[in-house]
């Protein structure tokens, strides 16, 4: 897969205050790439940065190979960005703005209505199209706001806090949408957010930020065998095994240790790999086993790791 | 350049300023009183009023109007003394005044559309769109300029219509405007539209809200009401070169603030602003 963006030691200050502080990452097309952070940890700043709105201080940056210090323009005819607020023209109606945001896009005259119409009843808006956007509800100017980014058909889309202030039924709507357009045209997404599990449902890799830096970068998986290199796993019995099956498991290759009493017990294993071994073992020394669960760890959990050990 | 994109920036402003009343809510009212209700009180007043009566109240006109300019002198030749009266006020008098229309007008369409987009929180997907900063800085010139010029021209064409329409009875012809109208209208009138959206640039980086550009580029009105008073005091006569010479002086002063507004109206600067 290309690599569309590539970012390198990216830094932007504000006077005294860091806002991006040595940045690197890549993304390559079609990824959802996630910028998980709190609160003034540099995203906005990046996304900015990124579509050449405000020129870094300091490293470089390649957006379609183009430098968004010099080349922003050319960068922004193929990215398309949702804010964090919906900054829509209430006074206007839906479709005269996107007829405005598309023709600054470049969509050709005698195609722009038809393109409008479409990308509105795709955002389910087909029957509003002509009301004034201060009528509409929150999680409807989101979705609006959506199609505003969309309507050039731009292939990077950069998704800033796209949930923020709306209730869990928006939420979700806005979330199956953006997870639509990712698997159905393969678009790239950049997405900027604090809130974990929309991270967790959306991204294919994240990098966690605090105060313009990055803390890590992966995938889920890469983020965990990173920050835990073994994992838990907890076993329940119907009955209380022997002792033979405890020293059994104790000795088994790739156990670190065995913990817990009675029904319930709690083995920590190098990998994956070694619990189908451990069931194996159990079974052989005639234990009967109720549940074998190996603890998940979420992006929560590695958010929370990473924040922590930045403290 | 893409003109697409600066007419489509344009556009989108004059129709998100025709939704705020507080900004042209002046754009009717001022014309209405200048174009028709001014000219009707000094034309119909002095036939209705006998000019004796005008006399006692106002003192000795005749001295007073036989004291303007040697220009004006020249127009009243052979002129009744409500003729005098009336050509004193609607084709000499009222002149200035007329020119607080593209100031105002420009500098409160300017506002709303510079200090008002920012106000609304609609300037960062615009600052995203892949236009220009100077395609983006034009276009919002043009929504505040175009409106503040064609306005003015309507109002004009209204005044010229109702003071001819309105003195018929007293002249017997069709004797508006006067030649010094002319440079007025056709170059100074642009010139402070110029000005009024520029210096509403300039004032839009330091201020916050639309009420507050609007009441800091309003007092450049102030410049106008010293034409006025000049005009009135007989200090000062709008003459076709005076007018010429002042227009050419303004224009000077818009070609300095446009340059100082160019340089300050960058994506940078106004991302900073949000």
């Amino acid at each position: 897969m290309e690599t569309i963006v590539e970012v390198n030691g990216l830094e932007r200050t504000f006077g005294q205050n860091r806002a991006v502080d040595g940045m690197t990452f890549h993304v390559k097309q079609g990824e959802v790439f996630g910028l998980l952070g709190p609160n003034g940890a540099g995203k906005t700043t990046t996304v900015r940065l990124l579509n050449g709105i405000l020129p870094p201080s300091g490293g470089t940056a390649r957006v379609f190979g183009f430098d968004p210090a010099t080349d922003g323009q050319k960068i922004r005819q193929q990215t398309g960005v949702l804010t964090e607020s919906p900054a829509l023209y209430e006074r206007l109606s839906a479709r005269e703005n996107l007829e405005f945001f598309g023709t600054l896009a470049g969509i050709p005259e005698n195609t722009l209505g038809q393109r409008v119409l479409d990308i509105l009843k795709f955002f389910g808006l087909q029957e509003r199209v002509d009301d004034k956007v201060e009528t509409y509800s929150k999680g409807m100017k989101q979705r609006l706001a959506l199609a505003r980014a969309l309507v050039h058909e731009p292939p990077l889309l950069f998704l800033d806090e796209p949930t923020s202030g709306l209730d869990p039924e928006a939420a979700q709507q806005v979330n199956e949408l953006i997870a639509g357009l990712n698997e159905r045209s393969g678009q790239t997404i950049i997405l900027a957010t604090h809130n974990l599990l929309e991270a967790q449902r959306l991204c294919d890799r994240v990098a966690v930020l605090n105060k313009g830096r990055i803390l890590a970068m992966g995938s889920l998986t890469e983020l965990t065998s990173k920050l835990w290199p073994t994992m838990w796993v907890d076993i329940t019995f119907w009955q209380v095994p022997s002792e033979s099956a405890w020293g059994a498991v104790k000795g088994q290759r790739g156990v670190r240790q065995v913990t817990g009493q009675g029904e319930a017990w709690q083995v920590q294993v190098e990998s994956a790999e070694v619990i189908p071994q451990i069931v194996q073992q159990l079974a052989g020394q005639g234990a009967s086993i109720l549940k074998v669960i190996p603890r998940d760890y979420t992006l929560e959990d590695i958010y929370f790791a990473l924040q922590a050990g930045e403290k | 350049m893409n003109w697409r994109s600066i007419w489509a920036i344009a556009k989108k402003d004059l129709k998100e300023v025709r939704q705020n009343k507080a900004a042209w809510g002046p754009g009717i009212v001022v014309p209405l009183v200048f174009a028709i209700i001014m000219p009707m009180m000094f034309i119909i007043l002095p036939q209705v009023i006998p000019v004796e009566d005008v006399q006692r109240e106002l003192g000795d006109l005749d001295v007073m109007l036989r004291a303007m300019p040697p220009a004006l002198q020249a127009l009243f030749e052979g002129k009744s003394l409500e003729q005098m009266f009336v050509l004193y006020m609607a084709g000499f008098m009222l002149a200035p005044l007329f020119l607080i229309m593209p100031l105002m007008f420009s500098s409160v369409i300017g506002s709303d559309s510079f200090v008002g987009e920012r106000e609304r929180k609609t300037m960062e997907a615009l600052l995203y769109a892949p236009t220009s900063d100077m395609e983006l800085f034009l276009g919002k010139v043009l929504a505040a300029v175009i409106p503040a010029i064609g306005l003015s021209w309507i109002t004009y064409v209204v005044y010229i219509i109702v003071v001819n329409v309105a003195s018929y009875p007293l002249f017997g012809e069709i004797w508006f405007p006067l030649p010094t109208w002319y440079p007025l209208m056709l170059w100074m009138t642009p010139a402070l539209a110029v000005l009024g959206i520029s210096a509403t640039v300039l004032i839009s980086s330091r201020v916050r809200t639309f009420m507050e550009a609007y009441q800091m580029s309003a007092s450049l009105v102030v410049l106008v009401l010293a034409l006025v008073a000049g005009q009135i005091s007989g200090v000062l006569f709008l003459g076709v070169g005076t007018t010429l010479v002042i227009g050419s002086i303004i224009w000077l002063v818009d070609a300095a603030l446009i340059y100082l507004s160019v340089k300050k109206f960058k994506r940078s600067a106004l991302v900073a602003k949000l």
